[in-house]
């Protein structure tokens, strides 16, 4: 499964860095979102693939070897809400953009300085 | 009291002058001058033991890390040093507290300088090369404040900025100066070095190390090739020529020589780079100064050309040079205060200070002529000024010179004509002669503008009269300091018939005659400038430092090209680059394709998600990329839950719910996708994305297949119960044991929270 | 845009959010759930209502502002941590001290709740803020 999971990163790693390439500041957004969510899962994979064994202490002998690793997770946990405050910027940000300039194209904000 | 009370104490009040002015007014300069008073009453009280041998240290600890304490070392040298600064300092605060009261923001002016002088006996009692250094450099930028006190004025901006830059440009020399001496000692502290200077003298550091101390000094006492920025320094108001630009700062780079004679002088390479710099200086900045006409560029050039003297003196380092060196430091401080202030009070009484239209001014203001006269006679070095006892010291140290005494000879003696010179010229042609049309009557100055003047000369004339007794105690430490083994020489007025009474009286007679012609000498002194000074120094600074400029906005244009997608591209290939290189050295991965370990469903998430992300990425539909953006964010949900992560799940699910909406609330108002690139373009960046998603996907597979070391997690799995009291480990890491991070964490989320509001909010103003 | 179902149902479905929000913030500590995932839940119950009532009507419902409910959430996380150092422990300790011992009603409480209320504050006061931004445009 880490080889499935290692492509899938993989893809999302490409398929943001093409979006961050565009030009159509929404994409960009978009590019944003998804590094966001390959370098959520770039985080889990790397901490290890435990299946079926959350982490919880329930007093079973022996389950902290079995058990997921918490820490990742929690980076992970922060990670998600800190990238939903800032892709809501990013969106916000965009919408302000169009209605100053009237474009979603990048280069002319570029040109026009 | 010791030493750091005081500075800090100077600093407090240079923080608060700005906002005294409406509390004391036209007074604010009295008050100000207390604390100096007091430091001065106190360095004089450490005069008895200094006079004993001793030395006054003090440590405080400031990164020990790197072996650097903020230290003090207050030596002879140290406290001349001082009772200069904050005698004259003292004065300076008396007079500019009404001098500078028809300005706007005088509070300022006056913390400025008490900033100043706070650094500047920071550099005298600083007991290591750091401490010296950090001092230096405020020096250099209370400086930088004063000269462009005048900010609406394009002169007093550019004079500021070039002082700031070759004073910042020599700061950096002496900091690299400064490292390569602490290499061989391990240490920067100034008594470490004393104790063992061969340890540098011997190293090959040692002339890397000299040039760079000299270019920080020579920049700072404005020697040639460095000298113009100190004429350009002209365009601060009076009290900041009389005290930074004559008496005090432009000091520094002396002082510093002084202070480090014993460590890095006594050698060859000393001697010359010190004699042939402060010759040139000496002679230079004299000549410049025939021709000029401005009162206060007079004296600036004649500071440029005591600043050499000094540098020469203490590069020759005989016992009589050193000791010409200190009395003629003295000296020169005293009278060039005088002649500034006065200078200051003659502008404000006539508003010119061009000698070519003053003259006559003795019947309007009598006393003040008179303190001026003194200080010119000072100047010329004629008895019983202490300018006369600096003079035959100078004359007996150039005539002793280890090398080439007649040259340094020759050249000391002119220069001497010209000082002569200047000071008949300054006294007679201002104070006597034909008198022009005044648009008011000029008067007196009134006492605090005359107290500085009279006490300076009162100094200077006393000293001169009882030299052995009142100047020797000032002096023996010092010379001391600066050359360990060296005594004072008993100061006389009168040292009988010999060949330097004779130079001494030639000098001055010289000085009459030349006086007598002056219009034919600065005719052919003009004459000679136009055909070897044609360029002025400043000027070419100023052509250098726009060729400067224009190189760096080309240079900034094509690497700040404004195209985002360039930088980022350029970020993207660099470090693809990198870390393939990385990948290909490292030992390859071991794949091992385990199909029972995959669970048909995920397998249908893991495809299904690839699926979503290349049709949000090739779609031209809107729609599309918002259906992709649920179903990759969803996917990732599930793949959460397979491995074990509840909470990451739930989040995830309330998290990309909320992301939709607000990505099609925004998207709404946008307007349709459009083609903007054209295949070409597509191409390249998918290869750009191609090599950057691989790589991230062997480093995935890489970091799957190693331990590095037992995790960090094995500490919170044992811990969350025993010592935090929860069994969920996620959340306890969240609230408890990395709770700080969070805290910092949800400050982020209200910052951007704020922000978005603030976006909004903000528009619907603007649409009122 | 009014939808009754989409009222009727907000109506109806913002206090039981709210409470279910409150079950999760409290047995976070050893379930799942916590003050991210609770926040998250308060504030789609806001929300919820707002699409069906307007932000107008929702704010006035509400008895603080997103802006000071934000505020007062990182207020309370960084007095949880301040707790610590009263009690003459390194900043952010945590304190913990149980009411009712003995009795069947046992309550642990401790700074670390506090701090998760904090969060659970921040992050709804910080969505809604948003969320209302946007929807009055």
């Amino acid at each position: 499964m880490l080889f499935l999971l290692a492509i899938l990163v993989g893809v999302l790693y490409g398929a943001a860095v093409y979006l961050l390439l565009r030009r159509n500041i929404f994409k960009l957004v978009l590019g944003l979102i998804f590094l966001g969510h390959a370098t959520n899962l770039l985080l889990f994979v790397a901490g290890g693939l435990t299946s079926g064994f959350p982490a919880f202490l329930r007093n079973v002998p022996g389950e902290t070897e079995r058990m997921a690793d918490p820490l990742p997770q929690a980076l992970i946990l922060t990670a998600i809400v800190i990238g939903l405050g800032v892709t809501a910027f990013a969106l916000v940000l965009v919408y302000r953009f169009y209605s100053v300039t009237k474009t979603v194209d990048l280069d002319e904000l570029s040109e026009n300085e | 009291m010791n030493i750091g009370l005081l500075l800090i104490a100077l600093l407090i009040l240079a923080f608060l002058a700005p906002f005294t002015r409406r509390y004391l007014g036209n007074a604010a300069g009295w008050i100000f001058a207390i604390i100096p008073f007091m430091g001065f009453v106190w360095f004089l009280g450490l005069l008895p033991e200094i006079n004993q041998g001793e030395i006054f240290t003090d440590r405080y600890r400031w990164l020990p890390a790197y072996g650097i304490d903020f230290s003090f070392y207050i030596d002879g040298l140290s406290v001349l040093f001082s009772l200069l600064v904050l005698g004259i300092g003292t004065f300076i605060l008396i007079y500019a507290g009404y001098y500078m009261k028809t300005y706007p923001m005088k509070g300022r002016f006056m913390g400025y300088l008490v900033l100043f002088m706070a650094s500047m006996v920071g550099v005298v009692v600083a007991g290591n090369l750091i401490t010296i250094f950090v001092f230096w450099e405020l020096t250099s930028i209370s400086s930088y404040l004063l000269i462009g006190y005048n900010h609406e004025k394009p002169e007093a901006r550019g004079a500021a900025l070039q002082a700031l830059l070759i004073t910042g440009f020599g700061g950096l020399a002496l900091l690299g100066g400064f490292v390569l001496m602490g290499i061989p000692y391990g240490d920067y502290e100034l008594s470490t070095l004393f104790s063992d200077p061969e340890a540098i003298r011997s190293s090959s550091l040692y002339l890397p190390a000299l040039i760079l101390v000299l270019i920080g000094a020579f920049t700072k006492s404005a020697q040639f090739p460095f000298h113009f920025w100190l004429p350009g320094a002209m365009a601060a108001p009076s009290p900041v020529s009389a005290y930074l630009h004559s008496a005090t700062m432009v000091k520094a780079g002396v002082f510093l020589l002084a202070r480090l004679n014993p460590v890095l002088g006594g050698t060859e390479t000393w001697y010359y780079l010190l004699s042939i710099f402060g010759v040139t200086t000496m002679f230079v900045g004299a000549w410049l100064s025939i021709t000029q006409t401005d009162l206060k560029r007079i004296l600036a050039y004649t500071t440029v050309s005591a600043l050499g003297t000094l540098v020469l003196l203490i590069g020759t380092g005989t016992e009589y040079a050193i000791n010409a060196a200190i009395v003629f430091l003295l000296v020169h401080a005293l009278y060039k205060g005088t002649l500034f202030m006065m200078a200051g009070n003659i502008e404000k009484k006539t508003g010119t200070r061009d000698i070519t239209k003053l003259g006559g001014l003795f019947k309007y203001m009598p006393f003040a002529a008179i303190i001026m006269v003194l200080a010119l006679v000072s100047m010329a070095g004629i008895p019983p000024m202490l300018g006369f006892i600096g003079k035959e010291l100078i004359y007996e140290a150039k005539s002793n010179a280890p090398d080439a005494h007649w040259f340094i000879l020759i050249a000391g003696f002119l220069t001497n004509v010209i000082l002569v010179f200047l000071s008949l010229r300054l006294a007679l042609d201002v104070f006597w002669g034909k008198e022009p049309a005044y648009e008011k009557k000029p008067v007196e100055p009134n006492l605090a503008l005359i107290l500085g003047p009279f006490f300076l000369v009162l100094v200077s004339f006393v000293l001169g009269l009882f030299p052995s007794t009142m100047a020797n105690p000032l002096t023996s430490q010092a010379i001391m300091a600066i050359s360990p083994g060296m005594a004072a020489i008993k100061l006389k007025i009168w040292h009988g018939f010999n060949l330097v009474l004779g130079l001494s009286a030639l000098t001055v007679a010289l000085g009459i005659v030349t006086f007598k012609y002056r219009y034919k000498v600065i005719a052919f002194a003009e004459r000679v400038n136009l055909k070897y000074f044609k360029q002025e120094f400043s000027r070419i600074f100023f052509r250098l430092i726009d060729k400067f400029l224009i190189v760096t906005k080309e240079q900034t244009k094509t690497i700040q090209h404004g195209y985002h997608r360039y930088y980022l591209m350029t970020v993207f290939v660099v470090a693809s680059v990198l870390v393939w290189i990385q990948i290909w050295n490292a030992d390859p991965v071991v794949l091992e394709l385990n199909f029972s370990e995959m669970p048909l469903n995920l397998v249908a998430v893991v495809v299904l998600i690839i699926a979503a992300t290349i049709s949000a990425v090739v779609s031209h539909s809107r729609v599309v990329a918002l259906i992709a953006m649920g179903v990759i964010g969803f996917g990732i949900t599930i793949i959460f839950i397979a491995y074990s992560g509840v909470d990451l799940a739930i989040t995830m699910v309330l998290v990309e719910t909320l992301m939709i909406i607000l990505a099609m609330a925004v998207l709404y108002h946008l307007p349709k996708y459009v083609k903007y690139s054209d295949t070409g373009d597509r191409m390249r960046d998918t290869l750009v994305a191609t090599l950057v998603g691989s790589f991230m996907m062997v480093l995935v597979l890489q970091a799957g297949s190693t331990v590095v070391e037992e995790p960090i997690s094995e500490f919170f799995k044992q811990a969350s119960y025993t010592e935090a009291f929860g069994r969920n480990i996620v959340n306890v890491i969240l609230v408890d044991f990395r709770a700080l991070d969070t805290l910092g964490e949800i400050t982020v989320i209200a910052v951007a929270a704020l922000g978005i509001y603030s976006m909004i909010k903000l528009t619907q103003k603007n649409k009122l | 845009m009014e939808s009754v179902i989409l009222q009727i149902a907000a109506r109806h479905m913002r206090p039981l959010l709210v409470i279910l929000s409150l079950v999760v913030l409290y047995r976070g500590h050893n379930e799942p759930g916590g003050g991210f995932i609770g926040g998250l839940m308060l504030g789609a119950a806001y929300i919820l209502f707002a699409m069906g009532f307007g932000v107008q009507k929702t704010q006035k419902s509400i008895p603080v502002s997103p802006v000071i409910l934000t505020g007062i959430g990182l207020l309370l996380a960084l007095a949880s941590g301040l707790i610590a150092v009263l009690m003459g422990h390194v900043f952010m300790t945590g304190e913990w001290t149980t009411l009712f011992s003995g009795t069947s009603f046992e309550l642990k409480l401790g700074t670390p709740l506090l701090f998760d209320l904090g969060v659970y504050f921040t992050v709804a006061g910080m969505l809604m803020l948003v969320m209302f931004s946007i929807m009055e445009e």
